[in-house]
């Protein structure tokens, strides 16, 4: 697939934040044999421990993707996206403003406000949407190439709960690229959201809060090859009653 | 004089932002900063000078989602 002209070839974005450990998320990155990785800016502690993550990030050979997570204002939404662009060195962001602390659900007034922003200065805009069918065409508007609905609340790991509105976008959408961004909990949902036509899924929870974040992170990229290779494939039509899949013609009479 | 740095207060005796994190220890080529809530670009560190009370925010990279 491609995101703003660069060719991605694995459809699963990983998170960073919550594993038990470095080493296992550096294991977890390499299992789930993600391209792009999520990160975030806070506040510089007296240790320096930034730059020692910085160190596992550029090992990891991953494209980086910041993202704006805890900002509840254009304003803090914009800032942050600069701050990130200078130390990431890269003009990609996630843009996340939050409109409620408990659902964590997207402001999606200013979610619009702040893409048009960082659009016009040039930035490449992941929106962090809801599944809003007139909020994306705005963000589209706004200077977006591709969109992230939510699955379900961000950290919910509750799956998709409402996939006809995934499908809605799926449709209205066709050529712009749809990433699962939040509430995926386990494989199953990935591959759920992959069947709808999504073009690729971001996982965090999911995969760091596994009992095995590694073998979870393998699991989540088969789940998603599976589902997108489900939906290239072009499934059957259910049926309502039973059809028979071995051929009845030639049947023996015995008795 | 008397600045926030990431919330909390600090006396800084260099004027220059560049200078003042420096003193305050600062020496991760890995952050970003913003003063009074907006980005200072790093080329603008020498040229920006601080006041009393100005609020710095020194970020770097942290694990996200």
């Amino acid at each position: 697939m491609q995101l703003y002209g660069t060719d991605i070839s694995s459809r699963l974005l990983l998170g960073t934040a919550q594993y038990p450990s470095p080493a296992v998320l550096q294991k977890a990155i390499e299992t789930s044999r993600a391209e792009i990785i999520t990160v975030s800016l806070r506040r510089e502690t007296a240790d320096g421990s930034g730059a020692g993550f910085w160190g596992l990030l550029k090992d990891s050979g991953c494209r980086i993707l910041p993202n704006t997570a805890g900002c509840h204002s254009v304003q803090e939404a914009v800032v942050t996206a600069q701050m990130a662009r200078e130390l990431f060195g890269t003009d990609w962001i996630k843009l996340e403003v939050i409109g409620n602390s408990d659902t964590l659900q997207p402001d999606v007034f200013g979610l619009v406000e702040a893409a048009r922003l960082l659009c016009a200065d040039g930035f490449k805009v992941f929106p962090y949407t809801t599944d809003d069918l007139v909020v994306g065409e705005k963000l589209l508007e706004a200077g977006c190439e591709l969109l992230m609905p939510w699955g379900a609340p961000i950290g919910s790991g509750q799956g998709l709960r409402n996939p006809e509105a995934l499908r809605a976008m799926r449709a209205h959408f066709p050529d712009v690229p749809l990433i699962v961004d939040a509430g995926i909990g386990r494989p199953s949902d990935a591959t759920r959201a992959m069947e709808l036509g999504m073009n690729a899924v971001l996982l965090n929870t999911a995969v760091a809060k596994a009992g095995d974040p590694v073998l979870m992170a393998q699991a989540m990229a088969q789940a998603i090859e599976a589902g997108r290779n489900g939906y290239i494939a072009d499934p059957m039509d259910p049926r309502d009653m039973a059809v028979p899949s071995t051929p009845t013609l030639g049947m023996a009479e015995l008795i | 004089m008397k600045i926030i740095v990431n919330a909390e207060p600090r006396e800084v005796t260099n004027e220059t932002l560049e200078d003042a994190l420096t003193e305050l220890e600062f020496t991760s080529p890995a952050v970003a900063t913003a003063l009074n809530g907006r980005f200072v670009p790093r080329e603008d560190y020498s040229e920006t000078s601080l006041s009393e009370g100005d609020r710095l925010e020194v970020l770097a990279p942290m694990q996200g989602g």
